[in-house]
């Protein structure tokens, strides 16, 4: 493009901006005596149109010329040793010298995460079924335990299967009346299964504690053994100083055992009856009823297996946080768990926990920023989907393949109802 | 009998914001088959640049002129337009014709964009403005019970009714919404028929934007109380009317906007107020599992 066009081009970017920003950011409402003022901040308006008109130079510049990496042999070669290089390093990390605390519980909440994309792919990448509620399978397995556990006294380990069993029957609660519906009427009504429930735990305040929430939600032990300085407790069987890090690693462990055992039975089923239903499901659900596959069946398990697995992390988190309320089963997070199955590319396990690692821990830099955060957050997502709309890892792994295994582009995989 | 009568009142005024939000769903729906999760944010934008045009006039706290309201409202309606089309602009039009999922995602990370950016420009606390039109007219007193029908509430069905029939004008009458109506007929066979067909959605993210802005602004004069989390429930809400009206349909909008209205108003003077919100969102539910196609939607063909 020719330079005066894009200069056009670029100072009429500056005056949209101006004109976007000059009411909401130019004059701030504040609240002062008897009422309302405003505080005008132009020399903030005044960079944003700089920053507009240059970004938008600088794209004009830029288009055109498409970029080219080439990725050496070597690193090609050096790739399919990744995946067990980054497992390796997640195990031992607790271990590391320069782990403290800190990098241990950002490394559970990522964890976190990890397994409930992994658990929502299930549903969205292999069944092709949009679920923006999903959120509200993970507040079930979260409340779930703790009421359990608070008016039972059951132990963690005997909540977490009915914790799950528990979700898995939403799941199939949610799944009944959406079973005809496709695409973006079934993420709206998901959306709106996930806020009833929402506002049922907000509202229920004899079961829920209502917008207070649950707290003094028991702590889990191994085999028995408590994590406490007292006597009988881990620190003390195993003849150690009693450190409370300790349980902050053991809790590390667990949720990356669930988070493996979630890649685990997605990898196994994949191979098995079921998975193939799921998939052939996301690809042509006509073909699949002429084929006799029983779409019933196969989208119900879908949505059963995905919320299980929301409910075992759900309760994970109850059991960490030892307090829950509903603020923590927000919309916003189901939209989380969604934008980090379709950012890391729908059906890809290694592109789901690539966009986990780079969306909670990458927005975890600004955390200082706390305003700030959320707001990197929406933009990350537009410019990510934009710049890559399959997604960060451009290849699936078919699940059967006619002699040798090969990736295949993303864009050959349907994306379901 | 009387407390009925003023939920009724309540229930269509309420019932009229919600349908202006739904008939932006419902035309961007339509014409590209999205849902524009952002939305219900630009209505909650057009709420805040009327509070600062209030502001900026010098009308908060008291009484104000119909004159400086017509201001206010072109004000929100011109600033929201330009937000509506720079959203499309910046975060829908990179990815037509890519995945159907794509849009969506881009859409819900510019609902959680424009919820911050307004959270960091104006701050996180809630806007109190006191009522601009105070007063109103009582219709009937019985058993010591007044039924209020205030200028507020007849401010919001002039105004409702007046920009929805130019509404209607515009998309019936001119050529602009012909062109509007045959994108949403057959978007390929209208670029062929030389439509600029992405000049036309630009100007349908315009129009919902504007209308939008005026539910923000009859928000405000209503509530007289706004933050930057209203757009999200209002965004719900009214998308449940577009549905429930029909999805695609204008005056179903319309129609569905005012069921959800009288629904939620009456459901928590009735029942729970606590609970008001499940009431709108099983109504979605159940018409999506009963009635798919809504009240006054077309029936859909499943093709192979």
């Amino acid at each position: 493009m020719k330079p005066a066009a894009a200069l056009r081009d670029a100072a009429l970017a500056a005056l949209v901006a101006f004109g976007l920003f000059a009411p909401l950011v130019g004059l701030r409402t504040e609240v002062a005596e008897g009422g309302l003022a405003l505080r005008g901040r132009w020399d903030d308006v005044a960079w944003l149109c700089l920053l507009a008109f240059l970004g938008r130079f600088a794209l004009m510049a830029l288009a055109g010329r498409r970029l080219h990496v080439s990725v050496p042999a070597w690193l090609h070669r050096a790739s399919r040793y990744a995946v067990p290089c980054c497992l390796g390093l997640v195990v031992v990390l607790p271990w590391l010298p320069f782990v403290e605390r800190y990098e241990l519980d950002l490394g559970i909440l990522v964890l976190t995460y990890v397994m409930l994309g992994w658990g929502l792919n299930i549903v969205v990448g292999l069944a092709g079924l949009l679920d923006l509620g999903y959120v509200a399978f993970y507040a079930v397995g979260a409340y779930s335990y703790a009421l359990l556990s608070l008016s039972f006294g059951l132990s963690f380990w005997v909540c977490l299967p009915l914790a799950g069993i528990l979700a898995a029957f939403a799941g199939v609660l949610l799944g009944f009346p959406v079973l005809r519906l496709r695409g973006d009427y079934l993420a709206i009504v998901t959306l709106a299964f996930g806020e009833i429930i929402r506002v049922v735990l907000t509202n229920w305040v004899s079961l829920t504690g209502g917008p207070n929430g649950l707290s003094g939600i028991p702590r889990p032990g191994l085999f028995g053994l408590a994590f406490t300085s007292e006597e009988g407790g881990f620190a003390d069987f195993f003849g150690l100083e009693y450190d409370p890090v300790h349980r902050v690693i053991f809790l590390y462990y667990l949720i990356l055992g669930l988070a493996l055992l979630t890649n685990w039975v997605t990898l196994r089923l994949r191979r098995q009856p079921l998975g193939r239903a799921w998939e052939a499901l996301r690809e042509d659900e006509i073909a699949c009823r002429a084929l006799g596959i029983n779409v019933t069946v196969t989208k119900l398990t879908a949505f059963a297996i995905g919320a299980m697995f929301a409910g075992f992390a759900g309760s994970f988190f109850a059991t960490r946080q030892a307090f829950i309320s509903p603020e923590s089963f927000t919309f916003i997070e189901s939209a989380i768990i969604l934008a980090i199955v379709v950012l890391g590319g729908m059906g890809s396990q290694l592109g789901v926990a690539i966009a986990a690692l780079l969306l909670i821990g990458g927005t975890e830099l600004f955390r200082d920023l706390a305003e700030w955060r959320m707001l990197i957050f929406g933009a990350a997502m537009v410019v990510i989907m934009v710049v890559r709309p399959r997604g960060l890892v451009g290849t699936r792994t078919p699940s059967i393949a006619l002699g040798e295994r090969r990736a295949i582009g993303g864009n050959y995989v349907s994306e379901g109802h | 009998m009387a407390y009925a009568l003023q939920q009724l009142i309540n229930g269509v005024s309420l019932g009229m914001i919600y349908g202006l939000i739904a008939v932006g769903y419902t035309m961007v729906y339509g014409i590209i088959g999205m849902i524009n999760f952002a939305h219900g944010d630009v209505f909650m934008v057009g709420a805040f640049v009327s509070l600062i045009t209030v502001l900026l006039l010098g009308i908060g706290g008291g009484a104000a002129g119909p004159g400086a309201l017509l201001l206010v409202l072109l004000a929100a309606m011109a600033v929201t337009a330009l937000y509506g089309w720079t959203v499309e602009r910046v975060a829908y039009r990179p990815l037509r014709g890519s995945f159907r999922l794509a849009p969506l995602i881009s859409a819900i990370g510019m609902s959680i964009l424009l919820q911050n950016y307004v959270q960091v420009a104006q701050g996180a606390r809630v806007k109190p403005t006191g009522t601009l039109v105070p007063g109103g007219v009582t219709l009937m007193q019985s058993e010591g019970f007044n039924v209020q029908f205030s200028y507020v509430q007849m401010l919001i069905c002039v105004v409702t009714l007046g920009v929805l029939a130019g509404f209607t004008l515009l998309v019936t009458r001119t050529p602009l919404g012909r062109a509007m109506r045959a994108c949403e007929q057959d978007r390929k066979m209208a670029a062929l028929l030389g439509i600029d067909t992405d000049r036309i959605i630009s100007l349908t993210f315009v129009i919902g934007a504007a209308l939008a802005a005026v539910a923000g602004c009859m928000y405000l004069l209503r509530y007289g109380v706004i933050d930057f989390y209203i757009g999200f429930l209002a965004g719900v809400k009214a998308f449940t009317a577009a549905v429930l009206g029909g999805i695609g349909s204008l005056p179903g909008a319309v129609l569905g906007g005012l069921l959800i209205g009288l629904i939620e108003t009456f459901w928590s003077a009735y029942f729970s107020a606590q609970y008001k919100d499940v009431a709108a969102f099983s109504i979605l539910i159940l018409t999506l599992v009963f009635m798919p196609t809504g009240l006054l939607g077309r029936q859909e063909v499943e093709k192979v």
